[in-house]
């Protein structure tokens, strides 16, 4: 079955095709790198995948379908935990109550609360339940995002940096996490990331976007030294761009 | 010592602001969660126009500054939707004409324009049974869009995820606008149309430095907005001075009140 397929697809941002005559097809149970510099279209590409972004040419198809027509609940979503609102008056756990169900938990929701608690159970974070989005960390909150993706138990999870503000303690324990996940649920994992090296360690298969062009491959098969400085110039720039501002 | 609230104008002062101070509290959680406090203060100036206009035209000013009041809230989500205009510019463009409109009707019509004070600054002596039952009808409906109420605290905390989620989030981002349109004009009267935005945004801020969570603040913020009013309201007839500013002060003396409270705890 193939979980991710692109055919002839196309996503322009304005006048820049961040992505253009893109064909892939990622197979189940695969754990994807979305590697490339900043701005050059990696969190385009996982809102097209969610639906939210139209492809301009070409198409986008998740198990088959539009990604419009896929059910929420075979999608986990982690977006990029510093665009959070956190003066958003919130405890941990009803953060991962919305993974459940597409509404804000009110004054009478515990039996969603024991469900989300089970959920942060095994992503480790139960213990920060009660704690206010606020106090977080930004490794915590990540966790608690992973919890919140893994309680509606997606078959495709899409993660947008989750990496970023982690230490590699906290990086180890999310891939760890993940794996533990994937092998549980068949699930398939696209992961936009900045680490290299984590995705030579860890995914089957890296997928590059830069300079509107789109490379998919086991990370084995393509000389990724070369194909990264071929496409970013020099490794001393691709290092630049970590700290450099937020991408959409 | 005679009791107020057995004058039947105060009476009628009570009722309105205890509804008052619900539906603004409630809608104020959301107002302050979205930074949308100059939406409130723009539609209060909008419903201003709409007073206006019924002076002018001799029709009940409440029933005129309703419809105009929610076509400029939807207008302001429609810009904002439509063009590449952020929301507080849309806000300034509507506040705008609206304002310009108002005092064009005001100069227009024949004779006095003392009653435009009425909706300017409030007055609880101008306060109806006709008005308590529009209020009354503004919290019934408002009571309907409880179910509303987890999406639009789901879309406000993160859009993308609720659109991820498909919750159709602009069609409700209209509805809240209507929401807060309605809260608005149902409270001129009381308020005042200069000090409106206050209501939308003191006893929701209050609330949000003593809560944890968004339902807590919510029902914190109704409850605020009804004690102050009735708080504000006892100040207004002792002190015989204007409803509106004495509710106000009662709000932001606990505003900052909570301030000082999270200040030594921290």
């Amino acid at each position: 079955m193939n979980v991710v397929e692109a055919r002839n697809l196309g996503i322009r941002r304005g006048d820049l095709w961040v992505a253009r005559g893109a064909a892939f097809t990622v197979p189940e149970g695969a754990f994807v790198a979305v590697l490339g510099p900043n701005g050059a279209g990696k969190s385009s590409l996982l809102l097209t995948a969610l639906g939210l972004l139209e492809a301009d040419e070409g198409e986008l198809r998740l198990f088959g379908k539009r990604p419009e027509d896929m059910s929420p609940n075979d999608v986990g979503y982690v977006p990029q935990t510093r665009e959070l609102d956190r003066r958003f008056p919130a405890r941990a756990w009803e953060l991962v109550a919305t993974g459940m169900h597409p509404a804000w938990p009110g004054l009478r929701a515990r039996a969603r609360r024991d469900r989300a608690l089970a959920s942060m159970a095994d992503a480790g974070v139960d213990g920060l339940a009660d704690r206010p989005i606020s106090a977080l960390s930004g490794g915590e909150l990540q966790r608690v995002y992973l919890a919140r993706c893994f309680v509606r138990a997606p078959k495709l999870m899409l993660l947008d940096e989750p990496a970023a503000g982690m230490d590699i303690a906290g990086e180890a324990a999310m891939y760890h996490l993940l794996e533990a996940y994937q092998k549980k649920q068949h699930a398939t994992v696209l992961m936009v990331t900045h680490d290299w090296e984590g995705a030579r360690l860890h995914a089957s298969h890296v997928l590059i976007v830069a300079g509107g062009e789109v490379l998919f491959a086991p990370p084995g098969e393509v000389r990724l030294e070369e194909r990264l400085l071929h496409l970013f110039g020099h490794r001393g720039h691709a290092r630049e761009t970590h700290t450099g501002h937020h991408h959409a | 010592m005679l009791d107020p609230f057995l004058l039947p104008f105060m009476q009628r002062a009570l009722i309105g602001g205890i509804l008052v101070g619900a539906i603004t509290g409630y809608f104020g959680g959301f107002v302050v969660q979205r930074r949308m406090a100059f939406l409130g203060s723009g539609l209060a100036h909008a419903a201003f126009g709409g007073v206006a206009l019924g002076l002018l035209l001799g029709l009940p000013p409440m029933g005129t500054a309703l419809p105009f009041t929610v076509a400029v809230a939807l207008g302001v989500v429609w810009l904002r939707a439509r063009t590449v205009l952020a929301e507080d510019t849309a806000i300034g463009v509507f506040f705008a004409v609206a304002m310009a409109l108002g005092i064009i009707f005001l100069s227009v019509r024949e004779g006095y324009a003392g009653d435009a004070y009425t909706y300017l600054f409030g007055s609880i002596l101008a306060i109806t049974w006709g008005d308590i039952g529009l209020t009354a009808a503004a919290l019934a409906a408002t009571a309907f869009t409880l179910p509303l109420w987890p999406r639009w605290a789901y879309a406000t905390f993160d859009r993308t995820l609720a659109r991820a989620d498909r919750l159709k989030v602009s069609r409700d981002d209209a509805l809240l606008a209507v929401g807060i349109a309605l809260a608005v004009v149902v409270s001129v009267k009381v308020v005042g149309i200069v000090l409106l935005a206050a209501f939308l945004v003191l006893p929701a801020a209050t609330a949000r430095l003593l809560s944890q969570t968004f339902a807590g603040m919510t029902l914190r913020s109704v409850l605020i907005g009804v004690g102050t009013a009735i708080a504000g309201l006892y100040l207004s007839y002792y002190a015989d001075l204007p409803s509106g500013p004495c509710i106000v002060l009662s709000q932001a003396a606990l505003f900052f009140a909570a301030l000082a409270l999270g200040a030594t705890r921290r």
